[in-house]
């Protein structure tokens, strides 16, 4: 799904968290928000899924205007930061959710329901674990299960909040791999917060760097490496090594 | 066991084992003399002439009639105050607004306010004097010393028990959870059915536990707006006092010794539930 912001802006309180923003994301990209905390990134991420409005500007899904769509219809698979598991249900009940919470008519049969939940959980490779209780699980398998559940209502676009944030260096390298495979899989239209300047470049197509709630240079990993657009990006990027 | 004699690494974070049998014997001394030696007293005092003579009291017309008005009396505020609580729970713990740290401190008022205070409160608002009295008169509504007055004072005083046992484990959950129901497309009420509260329902489940044994065991504020009138408006606690100063001893405890039953019965039942599903509280607790 092609994602267009356009002269996105939203204060909290008197602060103004966005100034006015513009963006646009193809269909099947692979795009990074990249920036130090405060900078919005997180914001703009929660506008486009609908989890947040926006105080100006408009959100566009496929040339549509969908700044007023609820968060239901929005067709948005979010990863939370801290992954916000359901903690009372199995790993299976927390995949089949989405699918379960669909209006009777467009609800899948229960078996065809216990299929994909398998099918997902293979995805992840971690087959065995749909009995298992969120408190169960290591980081990184929470993190994988969070992403089955976001895909099991096949949504048009998958939006990632510091997906890697709280693993340790060699999980956040294979789940890197599985997320880029996961996406030239479905070809589904990905954007991921974060802060880590190397997981933005390694991983994204294209690169959006953002400070203080303002977009400062949006780029391929070629541009914003040799060509940074401000000082701040070429502080920023050269911080990393 | 022969083999754990000797365990210098243990005894690192453990007291000495005096310490321990001392501090253990004195939790048991204090909670004999504070908590058990009472109701056992309660107990053996309704029994003293005998089952027979207990259950007698208890079959009394005007004791029935107390019984019936405070199980009537929970049943009617706990809901309603489980249903007020929970929402008021979930817009604090949940949403910043203006007023929110007033309405904190509304819900704390009725433990801060002494319940007679409270009953009087009532009393002067709605009674032939009070602000409303002419206009509650004149349409041939009855509050003080009646049934609504009982029920209004009730809901007052366990109005806090529900709201202050999930604001803090709600505010410690946050919305991440809620958030996630909404993207994978719940409706609001599908995600608070499924999410929202079974998340709470330990907490909700313990604070309509307390609520239900202050319903039923409140006096005070009772005790100013009922009137006391025999038969039609007392409750089992003001029934009690009332037998008690007619040195109606046996049926006094009798009655005493129902309401403590009560109340026992709910503490075993909420301890009935946790044995019960153990294993999902531990997996959602830790987390």
């Amino acid at each position: 799904m092609h994602i267009e912001i356009d002269e996105i802006a939203k204060d909290f309180g008197g602060t103004r968290a966005l100034h006015p923003v513009s963006l646009s994301i193809p269909s099947g990209a692979m795009v990074s928000l990249l920036g130090p905390s405060g900078s919005g990134k997180t914001t703009l991420l929660r506008i486009i899924a609908g989890l947040e409005s926006p105080s100006s500007g408009r959100v566009l899904l496929d040339g549509r205007d969908a700044t007023g769509t609820p968060v239901q219809k929005r067709g948005a698979g979010f990863v939370f930061q801290s992954y916000a598991l359901f903690r009372h249900m199995t790993v299976a009940e927390n995949v089949a959710y989405g699918l379960k919470a669909r209006s009777r008519r467009l609800r899948p049969t229960r078996g065809e329901i216990a299929r994909r939940v398998a099918r997902l959980l293979d995805l992840i490779q971690l087959p065995d674990i749909g009995a298992r209780y969120p408190s169960q699980l290591s980081g990184g398998q929470r993190q994988r299960v969070a992403l089955a559940r976001a895909l099991a209502t096949e949504p048009r676009m998958l939006l990632l909040d510091e997906p890697f944030g709280a693993l340790d260096a060699r999980v956040r390298k294979d789940l890197r791999t599985g997320l880029r495979e996961i996406h030239d899989a479905t070809g589904l239209t990905t954007v991921f917060v974060t802060h880590d300047q190397g997981e933005a470049l390694g991983l994204a197509d294209r690169i959006a760097v953002m400070s203080m709630g303002r977009l400062e240079q949006v780029g391929t990993r070629q541009d914003v490496l040799s060509r940074p657009a401000t000082p701040f990006v070429q502080a920023f990027i050269q911080e990393m090594t | 066991m022969a083999d754990t004699t000797i365990r210098p690494a243990a005894r690192a974070t453990t007291e000495a084992p005096w310490v321990r049998i001392a501090l253990t014997l004195a939790t048991l001394a204090l909670a004999g003399v504070l908590l058990i030696a009472p109701l056992a007293v309660v107990f053996a005092e309704a029994l003293r002439e005998g089952p027979a003579a207990s259950l007698a009291a208890l079959a009394e017309p005007d004791a029935r009639a107390a019984i019936r008005l405070t199980v009537l009396v929970a049943a009617i505020a706990v809901p309603l105050n489980a249903v007020i609580g929970l929402a008021a729970a979930w817009a604090i713990a949940k949403f910043d607004f203006r007023g929110k740290a007033v309405l904190i401190s509304l819900i704390d008022l009725p433990f801060s306010v002494s319940p007679v205070v409270a009953g009087l409160a009532l009393v002067l608002l709605y009674g032939v004097n009070g602000a409303l009295g002419p206009w509650l008169q004149a349409h041939d509504l009855k509050i003080v010393f009646a049934f609504p007055g009982i029920l209004l004072a009730t809901l007052f005083i366990t109005f806090p028990f529900v709201a202050r046992e999930l604001i803090p484990v709600m505010a410690e959950q946050g919305r991440a959870e809620e958030e996630a129901a909404l993207t994978l497309g719940a409706s609001g009420w599908h995600m608070f059915r499924t999410v929202t509260l079974p998340n709470v329902r330990w907490a909700l489940l313990y604070g309509v536990l307390l609520c239900n044994a202050r319903a039923m065991g409140e006096f005070g504020a009772v005790a100013v707006i009922s009137g006391k009138i025999r038969g039609q408006t007392t409750t089992m606690p003001v029934m009690i006092e009332m037998l008690y100063n007619e040195y109606l001893t046996a049926a006094a405890f009798s009655m005493a010794a129902l309401l403590a039953a009560l109340a026992l019965l709910t503490l075993a039942l909420k301890s009935f539930l946790e044995w019960r599903h153990a294993d999902l509280l531990a997996a959602t607790r830790r987390h």
